[in-house]
C-alpha cells in the first residue's frame, strides 16, 4: 500500500469518549501500588467511584479534576488517612509491593512511614528543624545511635535541597523557617523514614512560584529513588512534573494516560474540557 | 459555560482573523489563474499591488498567537489550534505570494514580442489547484480531516500536468528559440501553481494534526 492510500485508508476516529469509563492506561508492569475496584463513601455519599490504577515505581503521577472531584479522597486511601475521618468506609483492594493494606495485621504507622505524605499547608511540628527529621527515624528504631540518627537527618536535609539553608542553625524551630523551606522540611521528615512512595496534597498551593520551582524541582530528583502521586490544582504543575497524569470527575477515574499525551491529545470529552477551561 | 471567556473570545477573534485572511488569499489565487488566460493589465497590477495586505495580516496573526500561548499556556485541542494557526498561516502567505509571482510572470509573457506566449494550457491545472486550495480551507474551516485526506490524490494530477507543461515547453524552445524568455516564464507558471497545491496540502495536513491529534506527513 503506497503512502497515500494509507492515509487515505485510515479512518477518522477522533470521537472523543463520553462513557464513565476510564480510558487511557490506568495500569503499568510491575507497579508499586495497586488499587483495584476501590470506592468510598462519606456516610451514604459515594466519593470515589470504582477506581482501578495502578502506581509505577520512580513515576511522578499527577492527579487532577475539579473541587469535589474525589482525587485528594482517592489520595488518601493510599496510606489509609481515610482511617481517621469518621464516617468514611474505603472498600477495594489496595495494595503496596502486592501486600493488602487493608489486612487486619497491617499496622497504619509503619504503612504511612512506606507511603509518606505531604500536605497543602507546611505543617513542621512546634520542634527543632533536626527534631522534625529525626522524629520519624527515632520511633520507628531506624538509628541505633546518635551518629547514624545524624546522618539520617543530613542525608534527609539533602535529598530534601534544605541543607545547606539549615545546617548551622539545626536547633533553631523549623516553623522559624520561610513557607517554601517550611515545606522541604516535611518533605524531608517524610523521606526519613525511607518510603517507597510519597503522597503530596497540593504541595505548593501556599508557596510563592521561586519555592514552588525549587519543590518541583526537588519532585523530579526525589523520582529517582521514590513513587510520587501529587493531587494539585495547577495544569500546569501537572504538566511540568509529572509523566502520568490521571483525571477525575465526580468520583470517577476518567482518564489516565502520558502526561504529554493528555496535554496535548486527551482522548475523553470531559478531560478535554476540563484542561481546556471549558468544563462547569 | 465556559470558564475562561477571555481565553475563547481571543481564540475565536484569531479564528475570524484567520478565515479572513484565507478569503483573501483564495480571492488572490482565483484571480492570479483568472490572469493566466486572459492577460488582464489592470488585474496582474492589483494582484501585485495588495500583497502587502496579506503580509501585514500573517504579522497579526502570528503576534495573536505568540500572545495567546504566552499568557494563556493553551493545552489539548487550543494548543493544537494555535499551532495549526501559526503553521497555517505561513503556508497562506506564501500562496498569497505565489499568486503575486503568477501576477509577475504573465505580466513577463504579456509584454514579450513573442508570436506564441502560450505554450501550455494552463487550466486544467488551475482547476485542480483552486479544488485543492479550496478544499484545505473548507476542510480547516470545518475541521474535517476527511476532507483534508482527499486532497492528496488531487496533488498527483497537478504533478502530471507540470510535468507536461514542462514537456510542452520545451517543445516549444525548439520551435521558437528566439524568445527563450518568455517560454521560461511559461513554465514558471507551472511551478507556481504546482507550488500552491503543495501547500494546500500542507495545510491539509495541519487540518488532520488539528483535527485528530496525528501527526501526518504525505512526502
Amino acid at each position: 500500500m503506497s503512502g497515500k492510500e494509507e492515509i487515505l485508508s485510515e479512518v477518522t476516529t477522533k470521537a472523543l469518549h463520553k462513557e464513565r469509563e476510564t480510558v487511557g492506561s490506568p495500569f503499568v508492569e510491575n507497579p508499586r501500588m495497586t488499587c483495584r475496584e476501590v470506592n468510598v463513601y462519606y456516610g451514604d455519599k459515594k466519593a470515589i467511584n470504582n477506581v482501578n490504577i495502578d502506581i509505577a515505581r520512580n513515576e511522578v503521577i499527577a492527579m487532577i479534576g475539579p473541587s469535589g472531584c474525589g482525587k485528594s479522597t482517592f489520595l488518601r486511601c493510599l496510606n489509609r488517612m481515610n482511617d481517621t475521618i469518621e464516617g468514611c468506609r474505603v472498600t477495594g483492594d489496595l495494595r503496596l509491593d502486592g501486600m493488602d493494606i487493608h489486612d487486619k495485621n497491617v499496622d497504619v504507622v509503619p504503612l504511612r512511614a512506606r507511603v509518606g505524605m505531604v500536605f497543602q499547608k507546611p505543617n513542621p511540628f512546634p520542634k527543632s528543624i533536626f527534631d522534625n527529621v529525626a522524629y520519624g527515624p527515632k520511633i520507628h528504631g531506624l538509628a541505633q545511635n546518635k551518629a547514624e540518627l545524624d546522618e539520617i537527618v543530613e542525608r534527609s536535609l539533602k535529598k530534601a535541597g534544605l541543607w545547606d539553608e539549615v545546617k548551622d542553625r539545626l536547633t533553631q524551630p523549623g516553623t522559624g523557617l520561610s513557607g517554601g523551606q517550611q515545606q522541604r522540611l516535611c518533605i524531608a521528615r517524610a523521606i526519613a523514614v525511607s518510603p517507597e512512595v510519597i503522597l503530596m496534597d497540593e504541595p505548593c498551593s501556599a508557596l510563592d512560584p521561586i519555592a514552588t520551582a525549587r519543590i518541583e524541582e526537588l519532585i523530579a530528583e526525589l523520582r529517582q529513588h521514590y513513587s510520587i502521586v501529587i493531587v494539585t490544582h495547577s495544569m500546569q504543575q501537572a504538566a511540568r512534573v509529572s509523566q502520568r497524569t490521571a483525571y477525575f470527575h465526580l468520583g470517577d477515574l476518567i482518564e489516565v494516560g502520558m502526561t504529554d499525551r493528555v496535554f496535548t491529545n486527551p482522548r475523553h470529552q470531559l478531560t478535554e474540557d476540563y484542561i481546556t477551561g471549558r468544563f462547569g | 459555560m465556559p470558564v475562561h471567556h477571555t481565553f475563547h473570545n481571543e481564540l475565536e477573534k484569531l479564528n475570524q482573523k484567520l478565515l479572513t485572511m484565507v478569503a483573501m488569499v483564495e480571492d488572490r489565487v482565483r484571480k492570479a489563474v483568472t490572469v493566466i488566460e486572459t492577460h488582464d493589465e489592470e488585474l496582474v497590477k492589483s494582484i501585485i499591488r495588495s500583497d502587502y495586505q496579506i503580509d501585514d495580516m500573517e504579522v497579526e496573526i502570528e503576534e495573536d498567537c505568540l500572545k495567546i500561548m504566552a499568557l494563556h499556556q493553551p493545552v489539548a485541542s487550543d494548543l493544537r489550534f494555535l499551532i495549526t494557526v501559526i503553521k497555517v498561516n505561513n503556508e497562506i502567505e506564501r500562496i498569497g505570494d505565489m499568486a503575486v509571482n503568477i501576477a509577475k510572470r504573465v505580466d513577463v509573457i504579456s509584454q514579450s514580442t513573442s508570436v506564441m506566449k502560450g505554450a501550455f494550457d494552463y487550466s486544467e491545472m488551475s482547476e485542480h489547484v483552486i479544488t485543492m486550495l479550496k478544499m484545505s480551507l473548507d476542510a480547516l474551516v470545518h475541521r474535517d480531516a476527511a476532507m483534508a485526506r482527499q486532497i492528496f490524490l488531487i496533488e498527483d494530477k497537478v504533478n502530471t500536468l507540470r510535468n507536461q507543461a514542462y514537456d510542452a515547453v520545451v517543445k516549444m524552445l525548439s520551435l521558437y528559440p528566439e524568445h527563450p524568455g518568455c517560454m521560461i516564464n511559461n513554465y514558471l507558471l507551472a511551478r507556481h501553481l504546482e507550488r500552491i497545491a503543495d501547500r494546500a496540502t500542507n495545510i491539509a495536513e495541519e487540518v488532520i494534526y488539528l483535527v485528530e491529534g496525528e501527526i501526518v506527513r504525505l512526502r
